[in-house]
């Protein structure tokens, strides 16, 4: 705590008070103070994130700025925050991208806009909330609380087939949060009474149960990460979504996945996560590799970049399961990086919807010529999806791959193949949507990036290439409680 | 034991008999116009109730009329809920009724007799006066639907409603019977006695046990003894599906905790596996049926059954846990319905009713603050943090988890999902869809408050959930004298 105040407290409700004033401001006709409320709630959310990092002890794996209070005494629920190394920098990029998000849908949210920016701002909070939770069950709260803003935002502000998409969405994330609740009542049951994260970690658990509750976890990690087999719901999800809830979606939701088995299934189950390794390594791959492919086909722009997060996210998950310090590392930093990237590609794809009204690919060419500003961030950005040298993407790839040339030369070789397909598909994109002639009368039309759009992209811009060039301020935040987790993961948790 | 002493434990009940006589008189002296007072008088009556329940409130547990009745916190705290309950029953109706003319000292009479049958039940400590508040119940709801003579629909619900209930009274009768053959007693304490000395007649009681399970699976409505609770949601007026699917589970709750628990524990091995049959059953028909409905009341009929299927989770697990979770569940779903049919009536309008999927369409377009009271108790149905349902279902799986059957909790929680989603249906309705109507939503500031506190609340308990479960908790633990 800093100034005695609970600092992780407020960046989850501060958020979420704003948005209630943003509801408040009713219908569209107070539109541009909804905007502003928006605009105020969202800086001041990343503001009052700051001290996490300022004040952040990189010397401890220990939880930090912890809060604790009585919440539900009779089930032993507390309302128990904390971060460490792994949480604490979602949720620095978590209260950034509520900014970016909120300006992004500045112009371009017409109808509903007050419900629109609150939405954002509760489900930030929320958000917030599941990376600082230290109580399952207030993890729980928030991680099923945050679908519901969501469900809204795909459902009235999403494409023609939004609502099989958002419906989908729910109702898949939803199937596998319940199987994690009753594994967290077993384990509530299993060490007498408490829902705290950090005792489940110390609890010993027979193997049979081990898998059991690994599998329960990994019902509701995989789908939100998402992995190989319950992948669908994602690219129908991204694809109807506005633009701002495909940047939540990619830069946030995807990563509460991963988190979660890094907070959850690895040191809750150590010996089923070593024992079930080779599969989740095998579906990470097949996402990898097999996603890729799939991307390399895509006509409609946001769905190859919704399946290049596939692909990438099998990078994160792979990184985790070779329990090594470099995969971890690599991972967590590439779920950063992937953050940003993916954030910043839907972003583009968002501008060029708002002038066209299209995602096809087909329907481009020759942007170059009448968007140039536009051309050389959307280059930026195309390159650091690919994984180029100097841009985030290549830090947390290649750590993951030295990671797992440590374990395995064919899973480094089959991961390394990411390189190459990512970029084929990330550049021909680019090839296809920018370079060449003015393709028709529409293109002719285009008009470049305004000052807002302008100020978004070079935001971004500048911390995809700073964590590329100089990831350093990250990694040292992560040392501590990667190494701590290591060691914690190794130790078998069999009852003796 | 004097007269006095056994009057101060039924003093509420005789406070609301004198009450609903002198109503009942004073309502024909007035003209139609007037009713409001008959309202207030109710209201009042209610109010009175209240106070005398929590004056006479005594710790521990006091038997009256020769154990017949008894007074605990369980019961007394079911009591106010049903105060509560019923009087925002009747807030929801007023203006629903009086636009139909059905806004009748009849109805207000009946909706009180109601009342006092589930009090009766609800403090019942022996077969007769079990059977006697049940009958009273539900020959006041069996009027109710068919108050509104003039509608083949309601009159068709009420006749099914009669047959069907005098069916399961019969069973429950007959297993009741049963019981005093083989214990030979009716007093559910000295049941519970007979049983645990070991009865000779085995096979009397488990025949016995059967028809009451069957009796009182008929009362809660669930599968497979189900078929009248689609059929009466449906027909019935919106006012008076509100009064069955509410209040009267609080008392159905009671009922069941009474005899299973309280008279017939020693054979819980046996009901119980009977009531996981009962229960899976009802998760499963309840919510695969309610999707096919395109007619909200009939909707939350098969959402209903499955409620109940899940709160008899609850009674399975046994113990405070289970008992008191199961009693949470009811609370709370308590609550939700009445929230839930009483946005119906919100929205419906002289010669109007929106009881069907489309009639909510594009509610958020109409009235932004309704869409979003009606989508915190859809979330709530749906069991979704943060609000109340989540808890219940919660504590349920919690208590189900404890004694072992975590395969029940699983099944549990996959039939939810399925629940989840036509519930999800009803806020994607609201929302995302565009309005077929453009009417005006008119509504009195009385309901209007009313709901938007209903809706609120759920928010609320569902982020401070730990006092009412507490509650349910200390009064089942201090009520039924587990240990």
């Amino acid at each position: 705590m800093i100034f005695g105040l609970p600092v992780i407290s407020i960046t989850i409700w501060l958020p979420i008070i704003f948005g209630i004033l943003v509801l408040a401001t009713g219908d569209d006709k107070n539109a541009p103070l909804a905007r502003l409320l928006a605009l105020v709630g969202s800086v001041l959310g990343f503001l009052v994130t700051l001290p996490l990092y300022i004040g952040f002890d990189t010397t401890t794996s220990s939880m930090q700025f912890v809060e604790h209070h009585d919440w539900i005494t009779r089930f032993n629920i507390n309302y128990y925050l904390g971060v460490d190394g792994i949480s604490m920098l979602f949720i620095l990029l978590n209260s950034f991208f509520t900014v970016i998000v909120v300006l992004a849908g500045w112009r371009v949210i017409e109808k509903r806009v007050s419900q629109y920016m609150a939405a954002f701002l509760l489900m930030s909070g929320m958000i917030n909330g599941v990376f600082g939770a230290l109580d399952s069950i207030l993890f729980y709260v928030f991680w099923e609380a945050m679908l519901v803003p969501m469900f809204i935002i795909i459902g009235v502000w999403g494409g023609p087939n939004r609502i099989y998409a958002t419906m989908k969405f729910f109702l898949y994330t939803l199937l596998g949060s319940l199987l994690m609740l009753v594994a967290l009542i077993y384990l509530y049951n299993l060490t007498g009474g408490s829902f705290a994260i950090l005792d489940f970690h110390q609890v010993a658990i027979p193997m049979t149960a081990q898998i059991l509750i690994f599998i329960a976890f990994f019902f509701a990690f995989a789908v939100k990460v998402p992995m190989f087999p319950v992948h669908t719901w994602l690219p129908d999800a991204h694809v109807e979504a506005p633009t701002g809830g495909s940047v939540i979606l990619a830069a946030l939701m995807l990563k509460v996945g991963a988190y979660g088995f890094l907070r959850f299934s690895m040191p809750i189950t150590p010996d089923a996560s070593h024992k079930l390794a080779g599969v989740m390594i095998a579906l990470s791959l097949i996402a990898i590799v097999y996603i890729g492919l799939v991307a390399l086909m895509q006509t409609d722009m946001k769905k190859l970049v919704a399946y290049s997060s596939i692909s990438h996210m099998g990078f994160v998950t792979m990184g985790l399961f070779i329990f090594n310090a470099y995969g971890m590392e690599g991972a967590l930093l590439q779920m950063i990086s992937h953050g940003f990237v993916a954030g910043a590609l839907f972003l583009c794809i968002g501008v060029l919807y708002d002038r066209m009204h299209s995602r096809n690919i087909a329907d481009y060419g020759g942007v170059a010529n009448k968007m140039p500003v536009f051309a050389a961030f959307f280059m930026l950005f195309a390159m650091a999806n690919s994984g180029l040298p100097g841009t985030s993407a290549f830090v947390g790839e290649f750590m993951v791959i030295m990671g797992a040339i440590k374990v395995n030369f064919w899973y480094a070789f089959a991961a390394g193949t990411t390189l190459i397909f990512g970029a084929a598909y990330t550049l021909w994109l680019y090839k296809r949507v920018i370079f060449g002639k003015v393709a028709n009368q529409h293109v002719e039309e285009l008009t470049d990036l305004n000052a807002r759009e302008v100020l978004i992209m070079s935001l971004l811009a500048v911390l995809v290439l700073g964590m590329g060039v100089y990831p350093l301020p990250l990694s040292e935040i992560l040392h501590a409680s990667v190494n701590d987790l290591l060691v914690h993961v190794a130790h078998s948790k069999l009852p003796l | 034991m004097n007269l006095l002493a056994n009057l101060i434990p039924v003093s509420a009940e005789i406070f609301l008999l004198v009450m609903v006589c002198f109503i009942l008189i004073a309502d024909l002296m007035l003209t139609q116009s007037s009713k409001l007072f008959t309202y207030l008088l109710v209201q009042l009556t209610l109010l009175g109730c209240s106070i005398i329940t929590v004056g006479t409130h005594e710790h521990g547990v006091t038997y009256a009329f020769n154990n017949m009745y008894v007074d605990d916190l369980m019961s007394d705290v079911l009591k106010m809920l049903s105060y509560l309950g019923m009087s925002m029953v009747l807030v929801y109706s007023r203006q629903y009724l009086m636009l139909r003319g059905l806004f009748t000292g009849e109805f207000m009479v009946l909706a009180l007799f109601a009342l006092l049958g589930m009090n009766v039940m609800i403090s019942a400590n022996h077969f007769l006066t079990l059977y006697l508040g049940l009958e009273l119940l539900s020959l006041s709801l069996y009027a109710m639907v068919a108050l509104q003579r003039d509608s083949a629909i309601a009159t068709e619900a009420a006749m099914k409603y009669f047959v069907l209930g005098a069916l399961a009274s019969g069973l429950l009768l007959y297993g009741m019977s049963m019981m005093y053959g083989a214990t030979g007693s009716l007093e559910l304490g000295v049941i519970s006695d007979a049983i645990n000395h070991g009865v000779q007649n085995k096979s009397l009681l488990a025949f016995g046990l059967v028809f009451i399970v069957s009796g009182l699976a008929f009362k809660l409505g669930v599968v497979p003894f189900h078929m009248w609770v689609p059929d009466v949601y449906h027909g019935a007026p919106t006012a008076m599906t509100l009064l069955i699917g509410s209040v009267p589970k609080l008392a159905a709750f009671a009922f069941t905790v009474r005899i299973l628990v309280e008279g017939l524990q020693g054979l819980e091995h046996d009901w119980s596996s009977m009531l996981i049959i009962l229960a899976i059953a009802s998760m499963a028909l309840g919510n695969l049926a309610a999707i096919a409905q395109t007619n909200l009341k009939r909707m939350f009929a098969y959402s209903t059954i499955t409620h109940m299927g899940f709160m008899l989770l609850g009674l399975i697990s046994g113990g405070i846990e289970g008992y008191g979770s199961a009693m949470f569940y009811t609370v709370v779903y308590m609550m939700m319905s009445l929230g839930a049919f009483g946005m119906i009536m919100l929205l419906s309008r002289a010669g109007f009713e929106a009881d069907t999927l489309n009639d909510f369409k594009g509610l958020n377009q109409r009235s932004p603050w309704l869409a979003f009271i009606m989508m915190l108790l859809m979330l709530s149905m749906a069991g979704i943090p943060p609000t109340v349902g989540f808890y219940a279902k919660f504590s349920v799986l919690n208590a189900i988890v404890q004694t072992g059957h975590t395969w029940l909790a699983i099944v549990a929680v996959l039939f939810s999902l399925i629940g989840a989603f036509y519930y999800l249906r009803i806020i994607k309705l609201m929302y995302f869809d565009a309005p077929e109507s453009h009417e005006p939503i008119v509504y009195g500031s009385d309901t209007g408050l009313l709901i938007s506190l209903n809706g609120l609340g759920v928010l609320f308990l569902g982020l401070m959930p730990g006092t009412l479960m507490s509650i349910c908790a200390v009064s089942v633990q201090q009520s039924l004298l587990l240990y």
